[in-house]
């Protein structure tokens, strides 16, 4: 199969609308830039906490967000992400929590106000939520249990102490694997290998099955985030000038300040889609930002390197035929390439679940960026700058 | 040509062999498929913790402590003065020294505290203050040292919790915005809460005599006060005491004890979970020789006062002393069965020479681990199942050569990674799948150039080898420009980024090979010795 084989589009003719179109997108993330009051950094760079956590069925939003009222935990943002039966819901909080100790003390505040608004029931009790317990603890209160009756035969301590660590294990890995995280009673876990109504039955006095768990957090202190941010800004900048050093050095100096341009146009499109979306700028989205960096300029090269291949061969074409040949020539590696890398990404975005969603959109959107921008902005600079070239003699002879 | 072909289709078999071993052989971590592809926090669950080291805890301490012996060495020879004290930020004071003696004065302490203070005075009336700071290079040599310590101490701990593979680094450099930092890395650690309390806890055991009368207990600090008619003697101070009774608010009570305390956890030897008299837990503790013997001495001497039991400045309890003690002893305090355990741990441990601050936390369960890497897996089946769809679609029998190449790459990276131990991240999961779509835009830039070397009339194996001579240039201009941006991606990044910037540049590199050399190798095979006049392509 092949398609865009002997392709003469002027794409050069056309510099004004791409420019236009540039222009508008620029224009369009700025105002959004304004109108939100700048882009919404993730808690890696401001300082805060995030809180992934599973209800047993789809919760109330409203709940929760009564439960976790401002005057005590700041202000939140609350949303559902699993898309099969969305009982997942993330918690984000700006507010940094800094105490003495340290930065999770938001975290410990949302777990009590969320405790005793759902299972108000268990609050206060010595009992403790198998939702939320870790294994250490399992092993421990079942080896005391001793359900199982190893000590009646004359088993050692060694061999209960084993025996009833892969009996914990077994339960744990069945409420994180097979029930992602959450067991809705204890009768379900008679089920699990090795496990028996007996265990449940001393399970029974001292857990309960809390109506939500706690699947992870991250907490980040305001220091760190500054700091972080600082790292942030300079790779992205010492990135952009590496690639203006590579490619002025493989060509020509202009050539490398028009990819730096291109890529910088790219970068500032995919945060300007940020500021429309109000997606967070995570960590993740400035990896995700520097690899846009890296693989957009690869058009950029191939076009260039196309070029500086039909310079000597068409000498008398004025510089603009030139690019709008090798721009044509190389149109269906273009295509397919873009095709190819924005396919695999577009599943990430898709299937990828929730911490690889800004990461994966920032790529969707740099991928169309770097494609579209080698072919209207950095040729069209390039033919600019050749020109300027040329016509200096010429003035002077005049 | 055909049988150096031969021996070049061994190779590559060979290469891929090997890689394949590293990727799904056995190791040590057990004998699932890819066991020995490390995962990272973020897929197998666990903890990630930056901490704080409050150095200037330690500083301080030092300070104080120096300036308690300045006063003592003075006095011994009868030198009077009025106080030695730490003086804000980091410098002693000492005042009202004799100036008839200060030629003496400056003696003592160019001697000893020369190297590590500056020092200025200045005399009004016959009465001479020294101002001693503490020199930079010192202070950081301390905070350098408060830092080993801290890191040593948690790793003791972290040992006894009996995680596997931690990791612990000191981060950050003296002098710069970020520094004396530890980051903890637990993996596969479900406890979080737990874990935090014991890597932080300062731990500092101490044993002090409470006061003989009014000593206490008081319900706050005024009525402390109060009953020791308005003040509070030199030598004594009040401290908390807490009665921790289950998940009841605790109630705090205030006891006035020695601030010098009789013992410390410098004193100890070995500490372990216990019972007490009522069968009730307790932890037990060993005194060293020395400890034993002072302890030996002043129970002997304070027979019918109250001893208390201090545990980072708070009193777990005071029990009367009733007999001469010994070496080996034992703390009550209202404990289940862990927080006993726990106790006798952290003290086996050692004290921490500053307090922790926990400044990130990353906290990933068990089950979030795991539908990350479902999600990620999943993405990734179909992200490849779109390029072989793609490939093959459009570039047909030559298609299945870049699939074949993609393949050997994805093999590539993989045994590198179970070779060398890298580890695998979420974002390495989707540098994996960008690998991908990087790696066949080698192949495609090679069959499209192939195509028009065709088309310009050349034999079909002069096209192929044409063709993969001309586009080798752009492949590795191209792949550079990505291995710059990766490299600042490792620079900038901890954790997940360097696991993406890691699976980024090994699968670019595994794609000169893949992608230029062995696919190349192919078309070779596949057109054999024959003459041909097509190409499926």
């Amino acid at each position: 199969m092949e398609i865009l084989r002997d392709v003469s589009i002027d794409w050069l003719g056309k510099k004004w609308i791409f420019l236009s179109i540039s222009f508008v997108l620029l224009a369009v993330g700025v105002g959004a830039y304004i109108v939100h009051g700048g882009l919404a950094y993730g808690i890696d760079f401001t300082g805060g906490t995030i809180i992934y956590l599973k209800f047993d069925k789809t919760p109330d939003i409203d709940a929760i967000r009564s439960a976790l009222r401002p005057e005590s935990v700041g202000t939140t943002i609350i949303q559902q992400y699993d898309t099969r039966e969305m009982n997942s819901v993330v918690v984000r909080m700006q507010m940094v929590f800094e105490t003495e100790q340290g930065v999770d003390a938001g975290q410990k505040a949302v777990r009590q106000l969320l405790s005793s608004a759902f299972d108000p029931q268990n609050v206060g009790r010595g009992e403790l939520d198998f939702n939320s317990v870790g294994l250490g603890t399992v092993a421990q209160f079942i080896r005391n249990a001793d359900p199982d009756n190893l000590q009646a035969q004359n088993k050692t301590a060694q061999e209960a102490e084993d025996h009833y660590q892969a009996l914990a294990r077994s339960l744990l890995d069945y409420r994180d694997r097979t029930k992602d995280g959450l067991v809705n009673s204890l009768d379900e876990l008679a089920g699990v290998p090795g496990s028996s109504a007996a265990v449940v039955d001393s399970l029974r006095k001292g857990f309960y099955t809390g109506s939500f768990a706690v699947k992870g957090v991250e907490s980040v202190g305001a220091v760190v985030g500054a700091n972080l941010r600082r790292r942030a800004s300079l790779a992205v900048g010492l990135s952009l000038l590496g690639m203006l050093v590579y490619i002025g050095f493989r060509f020509k100096p202009v050539y490398g300040v028009a990819a730096v341009i291109a890529l910088f146009h790219d970068v500032l499109i995919t945060l300007g889609l940020f500021a429309v979306t109000g997606k967070e700028i995570s960590l993740i989205v400035v990896a995700a930002i520097l690899t846009l960096v890296g693989y957009s300029v690869n058009d950029t090269i191939v076009i260039f390197d196309r070029v500086r291949e039909n310079l000597p061969r068409y000498r008398r074409q004025p510089i603009s035929e030139v690019l709008n040949l090798s721009i044509n020539q190389t149109l269906s590696r273009t295509v397919m390439t873009s095709g190819m890398t924005f396919l695999s990404v577009l599943a990430l975005f898709v299937f990828g679940g929730e911490v690889l969603n800004a990461f994966s959109f920032a790529l969707v959107i740099g991928i169309i960026a770097g494609t579209y921008s080698t072919i209207a902005l950095a040729s069209p600079i390039v033919v600019a700058w050749t020109r300027m070239q040329e016509d200096r003699p010429k003035r002077k002879t005049s | 040509m055909q049988k150096n072909l031969k021996w070049k289709l061994l190779l590559i078999l060979a290469v891929m062999l090997i890689a394949l071993y590293w990727t799904v052989s056995p190791s040590e971590r057990g004998e699932g498929w890819f066991s020995r592809i490390n995962l990272g926090l973020d897929l197998r669950g666990g903890i990630h913790l930056v901490l704080q080291v409050m150095t200037d805890e330690a500083l301080q301490q030092e300070i104080n402590q120096d300036a308690e012996k300045i006063a003592l060495d003075l006095r011994a020879k009868g030198i009077t003065l009025e106080s030695s004290r730490r003086s804000g930020g980091l410098s002693l004071e000492v005042t009202g020294v004799d100036s008839a003696r200060e030629s003496e004065v400056r003696a003592y302490l160019g001697a000893g505290y020369e190297r590590r203070y500056t020092n200025r005075s200045r005399t009004i009336e016959g009465k001479t203050t020294y101002t001693l700071t503490l020199l930079g290079a010192e202070s950081r040599r301390l905070q350098e040292s408060t830092v080993r310590q801290a890191l040593e101490t948690v790793r003791r701990r972290v040992d006894a919790l009996g995680v596997a593979e931690p990791t612990l680094q000191i981060y950050g450099s003296s002098g710069q915005e970020v520094q004396d930092q530890i980051i903890v890395e637990l993996p596969g650690v479900d406890d979080p809460e737990r874990v935090k309390e014991l890597i932080g806890r300062t731990a500092q055991l101490e044993l002090r005599l409470v006061k003989r009368e009014n000593g206490g207990p008081f319900t706050s600090i005024e009525s402390a006060v109060q009953a020791n008619s308005g003040r509070i003697p030199e030598g004594w101070e009040i401290l908390p005491s807490r009665d921790d009774r289950g998940q009841q608010q605790s109630r705090l009570e205030y006891l006035v004890v020695s601030s010098v305390p009789t013992i410390t956890g410098g004193h100890l030897k070995n500490a372990r979970r216990d019972v007490d008299g009522n069968g009730l837990p307790a932890v037990g503790f060993y005194l060293n020789a020395e400890g034993a013997d002072i302890f030996t001495r002043t129970s002997e001497q304070h027979i019918g006062d109250r001893l208390a039991i201090v545990l980072d400045k708070v009193v777990v309890s005071a029990p009367v002393i009733n007999e001469r003690l010994g070496a080996d002893n034992i703390i009550h305090g209202q404990f289940t069965v862990q927080q006993a355990e726990d106790l006798a741990m952290l003290l086996r441990s050692g004290a921490l020479p500053a307090s922790l601050r926990v400044l990130e936390e990353r906290t990933v369960g068990a089950s979030l681990g795991n539908d990350s890497i479902q999600a990620g897996l999943m993405a990734w089946a179909i992200g490849f199942g779109l390029v072989v769809l793609g490939m093959v679609v459009y570039y047909r029998r030559s298609g299945w050569n870049a699939v074949l190449c993609l393949v050997g790459n994805l093999v590539l990276l993989m045994g590198f990674m179970g070779a060398v131990g890298a580890t695998l991240t979420l974002p390495g999961i989707a540098g994996v799948l960008l690998t991908i779509g990087m790696a066949v835009d080698a192949n495609i830039l090679i069959f499209e150039r192939i195509r028009e070397e065709m088309r310009s009339g050349k034999t079909v194996r002069a096209s192929i080898d044409d063709g993969f001579k001309r586009a080798f240039l752009t492949i590795f201009d191209s792949n550079t420009t990505t291995l710059i941006a990766a490299a600042f991606l490792f620079q900038f990044g901890t954790g997940p980024i360097r696991g993406f910037a890691v699976t980024l540049t090994v699968g670019l590199v595994a794609n000169l090979f893949t992608a230029v050399w062995m696919s190349h190798r192919f078309f070779d095979w596949m057109l054999g010795d024959r003459k041909v006049e097509t190409l499926s392509i």
